[in-house]
């Protein structure tokens, strides 16, 4: 057998082992392609069902005794401001379903609707004074078992012992839904409110403030920081000297130190040292700047690198100074690229959540923060808080209020492409 | 008048000074007799800016940091109640004083005649305190915007001051990396031989016994020693290598596709949307291992029981897996760093030179020897610190395992039970209250430090081969 022969004996078997290397690769790739395309396919049908919510349509009856409101013509606004209306609810659909007079079914009938919805009718009262006394055709807000119920997410179909809905309640629904007395509409709740234990109440609107802070104390410090770090080692800092050397490895390092860390130093530095209030906007905006810091850096000095000598030189040329050289010329043409390393240094920020857990991040705010010295939360300790509560309800909130995160950060990264491919120079 | 006001009167007073000494420049250049300036008036203008500013700056922040401080020790020497209580009485009850100060001096709300005393003289001490700030730091200002006048001649090298200025402050800028990193170790390091003072650093590394919750008596924790960190570094190593199963085969083969197999077409669509997956947050990661992965592997399991049970064979008989698993967290976190595995191989792969690869496929070896006979071997240094980085980031990975791997401290190799982590033990000790200065906080101060550690010698070691390798190619 000459060799000719020996290779090509052997050929069959590289080529089919070539072949079954190539559909490893294209295996592989399709796997993540999968596990990204069910990943987020998981969380968008979960959060389908926070953007609606049930209401039920009662005839109100606005009567001064339910309400502990004494006699009187008119009145003012703060005393109808602090007029009792948890009953108002109740009453109507007593009303409603006379037949039932049992107490645990009368509990069952109150649970029907939401603990928010005397919020719902003071404010319906401020807004109309003269509904005192008559009664009104309102729709107001359902309980959670109701929601999920009417949205299908509670079988109606399992033994009513596994049911957080019971039979009773069934019935009620149905004949309601008979009425055309029930309707699915858009949660509005969902964008204008801030955190509650209820499901049903619950909004992103104050996560979503604590984030727009958050990250307004980040942008504000991180980019000048950052820039100027960037531009010191770039263009002043001395060649070949051991502490700039030392800078280097260190912001190298601090890439890629675990966002754990940085949230113990924000504990242990700025909470008990310089006595920072704790939850605020404030001390996560100096965490997360730390942290992007170097992600800034590092492509803030790759965007200065590749603006070619022949533009400094020739400013140099006709007597520009250094500062001027890089102030006038090398800095607007790098811009694209420091801008683009920024949105993706604040696309992470936007999405990071350990370090915050450690510095009070996490505590139940319910009201919406006015500044960045109030107590606040963010997106993805809001994502992490409603997941670890028990109620039914939380997982579709959970999930909307991940999407709406994801949305953020599919626009950040959008127009850092962008930018990308429309200020990138080949020179 | 608060810092914010002193600060908007400086910057106003900054842009003052900053069209007087530049108007005087100006005036200079106008004269008749034509004087040459030594920069361009803009630079007068800055010196003249940065004269007023810096130096009343500095004292602005510096005075602002030491000014409570100050304050509470005054009060603490006047009162004798005060200076021979400890340290902890101590601050409890400066924060009852602060809370009055802060709640108002009229509404008279407190019963005790010493807290209202204390709390007048804070605020007495206070105002002083604040009208000298508010004198020095104006005199400050204006002194230097004099002295900047007075100096400015058309020969007066305004520029260099100013440039000479502004690299200071870029120097200053790069120095915070080193101030973090110097925050960092001076955050966990105290606490730490704080604690290690309490607990031996054997006891705390080999120690199998982990329930810091006992902490509480303290008289319990010394005997039981109930902080043996092993259980949490086995668990984070544990979900570490099921990662790594996951996330090094797909991502470096996928890298080996994209970069040597695919059409640039092709590539130039997956790539983006595979580093999808890297711009996730991971709390996102956490959320879906705990609430979709978790209870479908939980449920496979129970469905091969089942299985088993009806061919009446013992193959899974026992097979329990708990909802909360090493297993889901791992796997998850193994596709959260794919991307990055597959973003740092494909770089090495590509930085390899086609002159190896030619060089190859002339001698008539297929693609894929190619690829594992040449290409591989060139690139490895690379891709091992590629590894490295990976490895780094899944140890100190904490919303994935704090929602998906659960918190009792199980010494397990099975990965279907639920193991901790450290940085998921991190979280739990320093979320909700505790004092500080319990052993139970301080052993997550000592925790961070294995962690800072260990994630540094990682990454310096990844960092030098990347960049040796780098080099040799260049």
């Amino acid at each position: 057998m000459n060799n000719l022969e020996i290779v090509k004996a052997g050929l069959n078997k590289r080529y089919a082992k070539e072949r079954r290397f190539k559909f490893y690769g294209i295996f592989s790739i399709s796997l993540s392609l999968l596990f990204l395309f069910f990943l987020l396919f998981d969380i968008g049908a979960k959060s389908i069902p926070a953007f609606t919510q049930t209401y039920i349509n009662l005839d109100i009856e606005f009567d001064k005794k339910s309400m502990k409101l004494q006699d009187q013509d008119s009145y003012s606004e703060e005393t109808l401001f602090s007029a009792s209306y948890s009953k108002l609810g109740r009453n109507a659909l007593y009303k409603l379903f006379p037949e039932v007079t049992e107490r645990k079914q009368k509990k069952a009938l109150r649970q029907m609707l939401s603990s928010g919805a005397r919020y719902d009718l003071r404010d319906a009262v401020l807004e109309n004074n003269d509904y005192v006394g008559t009664t009104q055709n309102l729709w107001v807000l359902a309980g959670d078992d109701i929601d999920a119920f009417v949205k299908g997410l509670i079988d109606r179909n399992i033994p009513e012992a596994d049911r957080r809905v019971k039979d009773y309640q069934v019935k009620w629904v149905d004949i309601l839904e008979a009425q055309n007395k029930i309707e699915r509409r858009f949660n509005i709740n969902f964008f204008t409110s801030g955190d509650s234990r209820e499901p049903e109440q619950a909004g992103i609107l104050g996560a979503l403030k604590g984030s727009f802070y958050t990250m307004l104390v980040t942008l504000l410090l991180s980019f000048p920081i950052a820039v100027s770090a960037a531009i010191y080692l770039e263009e002043f800092a001395p060649k070949n000297n051991w502490w700039i050397d030392i800078i280097e490895i260190n912001i190298n390092n601090l890439a890629a130190v675990p966002s754990i860390v940085f949230g113990i130093l924000g504990l242990a530095v700025y909470i008990n040292v310089f006595g920072v209030p704790r939850s605020a906007p404030l001390v996560g905006g100096l965490v997360l700047t730390l942290m992007t810091l170097p992600t800034i850096i590092i492509s803030t000095r790759a965007a200065l690198k590749s603006v070619p000598p022949s533009i400094r030189e020739a400013a140099l040329s006709i007597g520009a100074s250094k500062m001027q050289v890089i102030t006038h010329h090398v800095l607007p043409l790098a811009m694209p690229g420091i801008l683009t390393g920024s949105i993706i240094g604040m696309a992470q920020a936007l999405g990071e959540t350990a370090p915050l857990l450690m510095i009070g991040m996490v505590a139940f705010v319910a009201d919406i923060p006015q500044s960045i010295l109030d107590p606040a939360t963010v997106l993805p300790v809001q994502v992490f808080i409603w997941s670890d509560s028990p109620e039914r309800g939380f997982i579709a909130l959970t999930s909307a209020a991940i999407v709406t995160l994801l949305v953020f950060l599919f626009f950040m990264n959008l127009i850092a492409i962008v930018l990308r491919k429309k200020f990138e120079t080949r020179w | 008048m608060s810092n914010l006001e002193i600060l908007l009167i400086l910057i106003i007073a900054a842009v003052i000074a900053y069209y007087a000494t530049k108007r005087q420049a100006q005036s200079w250049q106008a004269s008749r007799d034509k004087t040459k300036l030594d920069s361009l008036p803009n630079y007068y203008g800055y010196f003249g800016a940065i004269c007023t500013l810096l130096p009343a700056l500095i004292v602005l922040s510096f005075w602002s940091f030491i000014e409570g401080n100050i304050i509470s020790a005054l009060v603490v020497s006047k009162f004798e109640r005060l200076s021979a209580s400890n340290a902890s009485d101590l601050s409890l009850v400066m924060n009852e004083i602060k809370i009055i100060v802060e709640s108002g001096l009229s509404e008279k709300n407190s019963n005790d005649l010493f807290y209202e005393k204390a709390a007048v003289l804070i605020e007495r001490y206070s105002s002083v305190s604040l009208f000298l700030k508010v004198a020095s730091v104006f005199a400050l200002s204006i002194l230097g915007f004099m002295y900047a006048y007075l100096k400015i001649t058309p020969r007066f090298k305004a520029r260099k001051k100013v440039e000479k200025t502004a690299v200071y402050f870029l120097l200053l800028s790069a120095l915070v990396a080193i101030l973090t990193t110097a925050g960092i170790i001076f955050s966990v390091l105290f606490e730490s031989i704080a604690f290690f003072s309490q607990i031996s650093i054997f006891d705390f590394v080999f120690g199998t016994h982990w329930s810091p919750q006992i902490a509480i008596r303290e008289d319990q924790v010394s005997s039981t020693g109930g902080f043996g960190a092993f259980p949490l570094f086995w668990g984070t190593i544990l979900i570490s290598i099921i990662a790594m199963i996951v996330a090094a085969p797909l991502g470096l083969i996928s890298a080996i596709y994209l970069a040597e197999y695919a059409q640039p077409k092709i590539r130039n669509v997956v790539k983006p949307i595979l580093e999808i997956l890297a711009g996730v947050p991971t709390v996102v990661y956490g959320f879906f291992a705990a609430l979709t992965v978790g209870p479908m592997m939980s449920g496979l399991g129970d469905r091969l029981n089942e299985f088993g049970m009806s061919f009446e064979i013992e193959l899974f008989a026992g097979l329990v897996v708990s909802s909360e698993s090493a297993l889901a967290a791992g796997l998850v976190m193994g596709m959260m760093i794919m991307p990055f595995i597959l973003s740092l191989s494909d770089d090495v792969i590509s930085a390899v030179p086609d002159s190896l690869r030619d060089g190859s496929i002339a001698m008539g070896s297929t693609k894929s020897e190619t690829v594992w006979k040449v290409v591989f071997p060139a690139a490895l240094p690379g891709i091992v610190g590629g590894f490295l980085l990976a490895i780094s980031r899944a140890i100190g990975e904490t919303m994935i395992v704090l929602m998906a791997a659960g918190v009792a401290a199980n010494l397990t190799a099975n990965p279907l039970n639920s193991v901790t982590t450290v940085t998921t033990q991190i979280v739990v000790l320093l979320t909700g209250d505790q004092e500080f200065d319990s052993i139970k906080t301080l052993s997550a101060f000592a925790l961070a430090l294995g962690l800072f550690v260990t994630t540094l010698i990682l990454n310096i070691l990844a960092l030098q081969i990347v960049r040796r390798y780098r080099e040799q190619y260049e």
